[in-house]
């Protein structure tokens, strides 16, 4: 623990901080441009220059130097003060004067600090640079004469992303940072650039000339996109959600947001369900919340009632649901829509149990049928981390583009009753190891197997457990604790032919097997849902109403409403407290505090924000063996997986730019 | 003068062949075996001995900077020696008659210098304007191969070591020592920060040592000659023979090989035929290269040209490329177009550098045909403080350094030029 002085005050610093990390721990604000705590060191911004004795007579950039015993640092001498002034004007004379019509205005790094550290006026008089737009696909607007060379973007793509998209060509002042060949950034955190670009260069193109940033309303919530349950910020403007933003929880999602995430919003505002609809002669017309209710009252279904949850619902609507049909007297429930059917009888077999940030420390992986780059882009983040750190990752499934060292094991699911010696060296060997199963390897009935190798390899162990299934739906936990599962699965309901059949924002249900039933569709968006539905309620998109959501690791959280849902639409749990009015029967709440006691009382770990404890592993079942093949994912395209993105333009965009692009240009000729 | 006797580069000229029969014959490889014999410690002691400053430009003493390598690998990591022969320094050119003269000085100063520093290889990382001289180089480097010189057993003295040749690709930054490193790595040449130190961890993130091709070829002779005749030319902390590349306006430019310290006058006088016009003709000298700020007439004549001495007269030896300009020279012009070649030649990775060289550059480009005020003169002056001393290598400084030796020496005729602007514009505006 070396003792430094910061401005005359001595702190001690933990062993291996830099000079910058000292600074901060005295409370002294150092600028900086090019430094990022997730990001390895580049020094070249000059900006964060103090006065370091014993040194040369000269400033140290605090980034880069280490905080050594003894050091007495300064942060506000003539020296320092004259260097911050020096860089700042260095900085300037190239940018162009275009903050009025600068996106980044008003958020913006450069524009801050060279008020508090930039001189007052202009000596430049030459000529300024000018740099050629560069193309970096539909989510990253270029400016690229506003760059300030920090790097920050070329840092990101290479060590966190691990594709070596962005670069910087030429040298001295004529140096550009381009992507390779100027085409699109493609992978899926591509966006998060955006955030770390400490100046307008990387602004966002579907958020062009939107807002400005004290405009806007700004509400914690939780991403739906995926499992992972990253924390954002909703930003708003009266009734719309112009975008979200990545808040930062070292838990989750550290400081990123896949694309997905980010760029969905603005399908929040199209074919949005903003009306009552009940179907006549095969066709859908408008009608009023009485018809409506009236309608399902009249199917008389007593009991014979089922509900299924769709993967983007928070737990507070599947309670009020799970509420309505137990008052009606149904158990029927399930949220797991296209027909899986593995034991929920105990979560901790279906959790990831590593915990997010816990899979980093791993040090022998194997990954079965999950396409990680796009089930949940954030965890392969913390993958490419692990297998940095020297982890060994096998994979079991079809061959997607890895980025990070992985072997694939093939397609066949059978792999895994007689691994190859030397995965089952490593597995065994590993200090601590980890099995993730994704949705394809659970669909392949690959659980049972699974539990037995984590038996065998003896996953969990002191402080460690190495056994993992990795979601894709945001809703999925948060069911699964409400006990939103039948023991086999969605067949269950088919097979009790239910006379009013509720889809809770479900959509990739097979409507078809439920022909016999009313089927009543209370969501946001005219998706495969409505469609299917004989009478549509228009209820709100996760932005429009506070929620509780549970992630793949079990972790609770909480979203605030950030905007009102439009037209007609109600947030969902007023609809099911309507609808239990109309059907003669009480659920036991009156408001939406009165729903979360309720929904607390009955499942407690709800009630508490962080991760649920779920217990032991259950034994494994002896002599399981797995079988099947994993040709495909469940994905079939990263960007349009929910009915948010499928109704999003910026997703659409992406999808045939990014991952049809060639089918289009093939199609052209 | 330095007796021929005394001389290290006895084939500077090349008036004998540079192929390894013609260097046998003028001592080079001769029983190398004994010097590796000697130890390392030994090497290394009697390079300290020497005085041998490092020859690139830095002057850092070249027997310390080998004792900061690892004795011994704690973790099995390999040692390297990186021989920096990008020589692009504007006004330098004396790598280059070593390496297509006498290439096999340096291939053994390799092995000995390697061997000291207990390096497992050595990188020759040659300047890719330098055509002829790589592809001598390259010859050299494989006669030594199957003189079973270099290589495994080298000089049949049981240590094994490799020699590389790398061409550059025409980068002036990569004869930056970490900037060389990352080149030799297949990366951007851009330099990187330190710490740590390439003796801590280098090229491809071993201990590495990176010296000038001069500093390693004249090792095996110091060695073979004593430290003691090594240090009897020159003065304290100034010692040994040095090259010595004149170029200007002098009646003959030339490569030379002379004691450290010798005056400025002599050293013209001797070897260069004096200066063209005459000593009153002489009008400013840059004595190190381009990087070093220039020294008027008057404090050069006398001057002992050797680190110490230069540096008391503002400038500093670098790598000895002295360039003399007479009267008749436009020294504006001249020290602009050095400011353009820093402009040219930055990385780009730092900001004071990447836009400050060009801010200079514009600037003297305006002051040379006198289009400024005369306050911008000692703005000039301001940016360039603030560009020096501020980025992660010393190009910055580099750059900085010859418009501040020419205000400080020059800057009435700045104030000159700029005047005799206004008062035509004033005419023509009559």
């Amino acid at each position: 623990m070396p003792k430094v002085t910061v401005d005359g005050q001595e702190i001690e610093v933990p062993a291996g901080a830099t000079v910058l990390q000292a600074c901060e721990l005295a409370g002294k604000e150092v600028p900086r441009f090019c430094y990022h705590e997730r990001l390895s060191i580049a020094g070249n911004c000059r900006m964060c220059l103090v006065e370091v004795k014993p040194g040369p007579p000269k400033p140290q950039a605090s980034c880069a130097l280490p905080a050594a015993d003894g050091q007495e640092i300064r942060t506000d001498s003539e020296m320092v003060k004259k260097a911050r002034e020096g860089v700042m004007e260095f900085l300037l004379i190239n940018h162009p004067l275009d903050c009025p019509i600068c996106d980044q205005g008003g958020e913006c790094d450069l524009q801050d600090q060279s008020v508090a550290y930039g001189r007052g006026g202009s000596r430049y008089d030459e000529n300024k640079r000018a740099v050629t737009e560069k193309y970096m696909g539909p989510l990253i607007k270029t400016a690229m004469t506003r760059c300030i060379h920090c790097t920050r973007c070329v840092r990101f793509s290479e060590e966190v992303a691990g594709v070596d998209e962005i670069g910087a060509l030429y040298r001295g002042e004529n140096m550009q940072i381009t992507t390779y060949l100027e085409r699109a950034a493609e992978h899926e955190l591509s966006a998060n650039v955006i955030d770390l670009c400490p100046v307008g260069a990387l602004t966002s193109r579907p958020y062009a000339y939107e807002a400005r940033p004290w405009e806007l309303k700004k509400t914690l919530s939780i991403d739906v996109s995926d499992a992972v349950g990253a924390n954002i910020r909703v930003d708003s403007r009266g009734r719309e959600v112009l975008r979200v933003l990545p808040r930062i929880n070292d838990d989750v999602n550290e400081e990123w947001i896949s694309d997905k995430a980010r760029f969905q919003v603005d399908g929040l505002t199209r074919r949005r369900l903003d009306k009552v609809w009940i179907r006549k002669d095969g066709k859908l017309a408008r009608a009023s919340w009485d018809e409506a209710f009236r309608a399902i009252a009249a199917v008389n279904a007593g009991a014979s009632v089922a509900a299924v949850a769709g993967d983007l619902v928070d737990c507070e609507t599947m309670f009020a649901a799970k509420k309505l049909l137990g008052a009606l007297g149904s158990t029927l429930i399930e949220s797991r829509q296209t027909g899986m059917s593995y034991p929920v009888d105990n979560l901790a077999a279906v959790n990831f149990n590593s915990t997010l940030a816990g899979i980093e420390e791993a040090d022998a992986i194997l990954i079965v049928g999950s396409h990680i780059r796009w089930e949940a882009p954030l965890v392969n983040v913390r993958l490419r981390k692990a297998a940095k750190r020297g982890a060994k990752i096998f994979l079991v499934g079809a061959e997607w583009e890895t980025t990070f060292a992985a072997e694939f094991l093939g397609e066949d699911l059978t792999v895994l009753n007689n691994l190859p010696d030397y995965v089952n060296d490593t597995m065994k060997g590993a200090e601590r190891p980890a099995v993730i199963l994704g949705g394809a390897a659970l669909a392949n009935g690959a659980l049972a197997p699974a539990l037995a190798l984590a038996e065998g390899w003896n996953l969990v162990r002191e402080g460690w457990n190495g056994f993992n299934v990795l979601h894709m739906a945001a809703a999925r936990m948060g069911a699964l604790m409400l006990g939103f599962a039948q023991a086999g699965g969605i067949a269950d309901l088919i097979a009790a032919k239910p006379k009013l059949l509720l889809a809770l924002g479900a959509d990739e249900v097979n409507f078809a097997t439920f022909d016999g039933a009313l089927k009543v569709y209370i969501g946001h968006h005219g998706d495969k849902g409505a469609a299917a539905a004989d009478i549509v309620l228009p209820g709100s998109a996760y932005t429009e109403k506070p929620g509780t959501y549970v992630n793949t690791e079990g972790r609770v959280q909480y979203a605030d409403k950030a905007v009102f849902a439009p037209g007609d639409a109600r947030e969902d749990w007023t609809i099911l407290r309507a609808l239990a009015d109309a059907l003669g029967v009480t659920v036991g709440f009156d408001s939406f505090p009165q729903l979360r006691a309720a929904m607390v009382a009955e499942v407690p770990a709800l009630g508490v924000e962080g991760l649920a404890n779920y217990g032991a592993l259950p034994a494994a079942v002896a002599g399981a063996k797995a079988e099947g093949r994993i040709a495909a994912y469940p994905i079939k395209d990263f960007y349009l997986t929910n009915p948010i993105a499928r109704s999003s333009a910026t997703m659409q965009e992406c999808s045939s730019e990014l991952l049809h692009g060639e089918d289009v240009l093939e199609a052209a000729e | 003068m330095l007796a021929d006797k005394d001389r290290i580069f006895t084939n500077l000229y090349g008036f004998q062949s540079w192929r390894l029969d013609a260097a046998r014959q003028r001592g080079d490889w001769d029983n190398t075996k004994d010097i590796l014999a000697k130890g390392q410690d030994a090497i290394i002691d009697e390079i300290k001995a020497s005085g041998l400053r490092g020859r690139g430009g830095a002057g850092f003493p070249t027997g310390m900077k080998w004792s900061f390598m690892p004795k011994e690998s704690k973790d099995g990591r390999p040692s390297f020696l990186v021989i920096n022969a990008d020589e692009s320094e504007p006004g330098s050119c004396k790598d280059r008659e070593i390496i297509r003269h006498d290439p096999h000085k340096l291939i053994e100063g390799a092995l000995v210098a390697g061997f000291a520093m207990r390096a497992r290889a050595a990188y020759i990382y040659i300047r890719g304007e330098y055509i002829r001289e790589a592809e001598t180089l390259f010859a050299a480097v494989a006669e030594a191969y199957d003189a079973g010189l270099i290589g495994k057993n080298a000089c049949g003295s049981g240590y094994d070591f490799d020699v590389f040749v790398h061409r550059g690709a025409g980068a002036y930054i990569c004869g930056e020592e970490t900037a060389m490193i990352e080149s030799l790595e297949g990366k951007k040449g851009q330099p990187r920060l330190k710490p740590p130190f390439p003796a801590g961890a280098g090229l491809y993130g071993c201990p590495t040592t990176v010296n000038n091709v001069e500093s390693i070829a004249v090792a095996p002779t110091i060695i073979r000659r004593g430290a003691s005749w090594f240090s009897s030319f020159g003065r304290e902390n100034n010692k040994g023979t040095k090259l010595f590349q004149i170029s200007g306006h002098v009646e003959k430019p030339c490569v030379v090989e002379d004691a450290m310290s010798i005056p400025f006058r002599e050293l013209i006088e001797k070897h260069c035929g004096g200066i063209r016009g005459g000593w009153d003709n002489l009008l400013a000298v840059i004595p190190g290269g381009s990087s070093v700020p220039l020294v008027p007439a008057a404090e050069i004549m006398d001057a002992p040209m050797d680190f110490d001495g230069l540096k008391a007269v503002g400038s500093g030896l670098g790598t000895a490329a002295v360039i003399v300009m007479d009267k008749s020279t436009d020294i504006v012009r001249a020290i602009s177009r050095i400011s353009y070649f820093y402009k040219h030649e930055s990385c780009g990775q730092c900001t004071p550098c990447r836009e400050g060289t060009g801010w200079m550059w514009r600037m003297m480009e305006r002051l040379r045909t006198g289009d400024a005020a005369v306050e911008e003169i000692d703005m000039l002056q301001q940016v360039t403080k603030q560009v020096e001393g501020h980025t992660i290598c010393a190009l910055g400084d580099a750059a900085a350094w010859p418009i501040q030796g020419l205000i400080r020496h020059f800057r009435p005729e700045l104030e000159h030029r700029i005047a005799v602007r206004e008062a035509a514009l004033q005419e023509a505006a009559e």
